[in-house]
């Protein structure tokens, strides 16, 4: 080991908890963002349950209405940034490099700076709860109504700094993805033969480079006013109280496209290895989900139909919504073509497919009736909306996420998720999913207002609201056998061999887990199944069951020691590893102790602000471990 | 086990732009602040004419001043163009002194800006006294720190040429750092056309 180490002037061989803070192998960071983002998952389903135990009856009084109000603020907070949002960026790490047959990403220490930062920002987003309260008004916050007239205390302070420092990370992720994908694709790999998940990551990572900034405007003009009195949402110095709103959705709505387009992407994978059929329409999947991302900016109005635009611009964003659910359809009706005559394999990950598909189609006819600006001032506010938006992202995005889960997880730990188990937690989250959301479009019709802490028993909303609680239990117990089936399956599933569900993308033609360089050699693309046509040259049969395991494969040993065999390989070989580095870290550290300085005191941020300056030079000015006599990188 | 599609040296088609990671990521960065100024110019466009208390534009911007600093900030592009043009042909010391022009003009184009706001300030125009007052001053003042960050990237730029070769990968670094000085100088001239000359000639 000492002669690999003393090649690198920065650190190579540490074990347990430094390596995971030293860490710029884009596989590890891939872990920390999924156990982080699944554990905020656990915190946001949390006060989900809280919230349907207080209304489960008519009068009840688990938590005060101040308490409620900060539940379904936090709720959406948690979900959407901490959960959903950070799941992707789990699945972007862990799988792009490897499927567009790259050593990693183009910038693995911004990588790394990218999840240390929505570490501490979600920490700092829900230091809340522990420090004085936590946002209360919507995860939309609308100005002036969070002006510190109207919300005094820490509260918004949390939601502004926090979703800023978010922000951050999300824009490093982005830039680093961009990057990676245009250009870091193995030889042969052009922009058509790119696997659809890459295509889908590359349109969001642009929709974020684009929507972010918006939203960072918004709360620095929201933390300009509360703490240094300025006018921006101040309607008695003439303030236009739309200002926000548009702010917010100009960047809210891509934002929806943000959530659900790595899903759809996780799907396009799945359902053809589950088919054993190429995707149907690969080229009218990709562009329609191009389409998504340009069309995501010409809707956001469809938010405020409520709020007294005029007829025309309420007309002109129905249409629009209206037609953005045509690409969005086209993408279903491939997604059926391609199991059409396929030879279908129910496994958990097929499961949570076709959950995805009939779940999001159903949010998406909802998402349509919404399109009418003259029903949608019927629908504005009530449950329906809330049953709509639980379809999509639910139904929608975290059924795909867990599709994905259950799909790459051989890949990442070398074994197999239990089916059996995984039956349970598709079904029991599939039926508590429904119990809980569909009885909510009665609710909504019927007239029930989102949002509120709690409602009198003549509204004749008791007995629904108490199917929907009893929905939430299920899928809470469903998401339990989940974390078991996760825990047990680590050390003692089934040893999964390279390519377990026989399939056809690149980083199914890797050992499992792949080694820490990725690639002993660059693979040479030609088609856009490159992995299956290696597999089944044109013209020769193809077998119907599945791939054949490793017999005398004993499972993949722990972390540390594959990645020492891996770097020792790794310099036989002559590839070229960087280093690790600390400086990621550090300068994420700065950063929020910087956000905490925006909130609390100036010292503290200046602090943060030099900590920060360190981390940055440092991170510079560090060698690159590149050493000329070293072997080629190629 | 690991080699996988390795099929005959056919030829491939190009996957890589040839474009460096880093001034790839720069250009990526530098759409995301279009966005940033373009939300922050809207909002400034958008609160136009709708302060309900003075001063106004029209009784504070001093077209001439504000067009010398303009003059200086667009000279140093055109230094920096020439600090490039030095690293690019491996003269270090040409690089030297074009680069210290170029941080010595954007802060001297910072010093307008802070004499601007004492002036406005003098007047009785601080964040807090109208709608102009609010977006004025966060619009102008984040171009500020931007072009603040610029003239610190330059200055390390400068101290690094003694002990670092930035005239590696084609003088890489300072080009990327170039892109974004002259970014920073488009935005200013976006600003000065829309805040000043417009806000002006509108009041006239």
């Amino acid at each position: 080991m000492a002669t690999i180490a003393s090649a690198f002037r920065r650190p190579t061989h540490p074990t347990g908890i430094s390596a995971w803070l030293t860490t710029i192998d884009h596989k590890r960071i891939g872990v920390l963002y999924g156990v982080t983002s699944f554990f905020f998952f656990l915190v946001g389903g949390l006060e989900a349950l809280i919230m349907r135990a207080q209304l489960a009856r008519a009068g009840h009084e688990v938590v005060s209405p101040e308490v409620f109000s900060q539940l379904f603020t936090m709720h959406a907070l948690t979900m959407i940034f901490l959960g959903v949002m950070p799941l992707s960026a789990a699945f972007f790490n862990l799988i792009v490099p490897l499927m567009i047959g790259a050593r990693d990403v183009a910038f693995p220490r911004l990588n790394a700076f990218s999840y240390w930062v929505f570490l501490f920002g979600a920490i700092l987003l829900q230091s809340g709860w522990f420090l004085g309260g936590s946002p209360n008004s919507g995860w939309f916050a609308y100005a002036p109504l969070t002006s510190i007239d109207f919300s005094p205390g820490a509260g918004m302070q949390y939601y502004t700094v926090g979703l800023g420092v978010l922000g951050v990370s999300s824009l490093a992720a982005a830039f680093n993805f961009i990057v990676t994908i245009i250009n870091m694709r193995a030889p042969g790999m052009t922009l058509m033969r790119m696997p659809v998940f890459i295509w889908m990551t590359l349109v969001t990572s642009f929709l974020l480079v684009t929507a972010f900034p918006v939203i960072t405007v918004g709360l620095i003009q929201l933390y300009f006013d509360r703490t240094f009195g300025m006018n921006f949402f101040n309607t008695a110095a003439g303030a236009d109280p739309l200002l926000w709103q548009h702010l917010f959705w100009v960047f809210g709505h891509p934002e929806v496209y943000i959530l659900i387009l790595p899903a759809m992407g996780i799907v396009s994978e799945v359902l053809p290895t589950f088919s054993r059929k190429p995707l149907f329409g690969y080229h009218v999947v990709v562009l329609s989900g191009i389409t998504i991302g340009f069309m995501g900016w010409a809707v956001w109005s469809h938010h405020m139909f409520t709020v007294g635009l005029g007829p025309v611009a309420n007309s002109v964003f129905a249409i629009t919504t209206m037609a953005i659910a045509i690409p969005t359809g086209v993408k279903i009706f491939n997604w059926l073509g391609t199991m059409w005559k396929g030879s279908i394999q129910m496994s958990t990950p097929m499961l949570y497919a076709l959950g995805f598909i009939t779940m999001f189609t159903i949010g998406g006819i909802s998402g349509v009736m919404h399109s009418q600006a003259a029903s949608d001032a019927q629908q504005q506010d009530t449950y329906f909306i809330v049953a709509h938006i639980h379809y999509v992202l639910f139904g929608g995005s975290i059924f795909a996420i867990f599709s994905g889960i259950y799909y790459w997880f051989p890949k990442m730990f070398g074994r197999m998720l239990d089916e059996g188990l995984g039956n349970i937690h598709f079904w029991g989250t599939f039926m508590g999913f429904n119990l809980t959301f569909f009885p909510m479009h009665f609710l909504g019709l019927d007239g029930m207002p989102r949002r509120i802490y709690t409602y009198s028993s003549g509204m004749g909303w008791d007995f629904w609201n108490l199917i929907a609680t009893m929905g939430s239990l299920v899928i809470a117990v469903s998401t339990l056998v989940f974390i078991v089936n996760f825990i047990r399956s680590l050390k003692k599933g089934e040893v999964a061999g390279d390519d377990p569900w026989d399939a056809r993308t690149l980083e199914w033609s890797m050992s499992s887990p792949p080694p820490i360089y990725n690639f002993q050699e660059i693979p040479r693309v030609t088609g856009r199944d490159p992995f299956w046509e290696e597999k089944y040259p044109h013209g020769q049969p193809i077998p119907a069951g599945g791939a054949q395991q490793n017999s005398d494969y004993e499972g993949p040993s722990a972390w540390s020691s594959r990645d020492e065999e891996g770097m020792a390989e790794a310099a036989k070989l002559g590839i070229h590893m960087p280093g690790l580095s600390i400086f990621p870290f550090i300068t994420a550290v700065g950063l929020s102790m910087a956000g905490f300085g925006l909130i609390y005191s100036y010292v503290l941020g200046g602090i943060g602000v030099a900590l920060t300056l360190y981390g940055i030079y440092s991170w510079a000015l560090e060698p690159v471990a590149e050493e000329p006599t070293h072997g080629a990188e190629h | 086990m690991n080699s996988s599609s390795v099929v005959e040296q056919e030829h491939l088609p190009e996957t890589t732009t040839g474009i460096d990671h880093r001034k790839m990521l720069m250009w990526a960065f530098l759409g995301s602040e279009c966005m940033f100024f373009g939300s922050l110019i809207t909002t400034y466009l958008v609160y136009e004419g709708k302060s309900l208390v003075g001063p106004y534009p029209a009784d504070l911007f001093d077209i001439p001043v504000t067009s010398v600093s303009t003059f200086v900030l667009l000279m140093s592009s055109l230094m920096m163009v020439l600090a490039y043009n030095g690293i690019s042909n491996g003269n270090v010391r040409r690089f030297r002194a074009w680069i210290l022009c170029t941080a010595i003009l954007g802060a001297t184009f910072l010093g307008f800006q802070v004499f601007e706001f004492y002036e406005f300030a003098h007047h009785g125009l601080t964040p807090r006294t109208n709608l102009f007052g609010t977006s004025f001053f966060t619009l102008t003042g984040f171009h500020g720190a931007h072009v603040t960050v610029g003239v610190i990237w330059l200055l390390s730029l400068f101290l690094y040429s003694f002990r670092g070769n930035l005239a590696k990968d084609h003088g890489l670094n300072v080009d990327m750092a170039a892109l974004y000085w002259h970014f920073v100088d488009v935005v200013w001239i976006i600003i000065f056309t829309v805040v000043y000359l417009i806000g002006v000639a509108g009041e006239l």
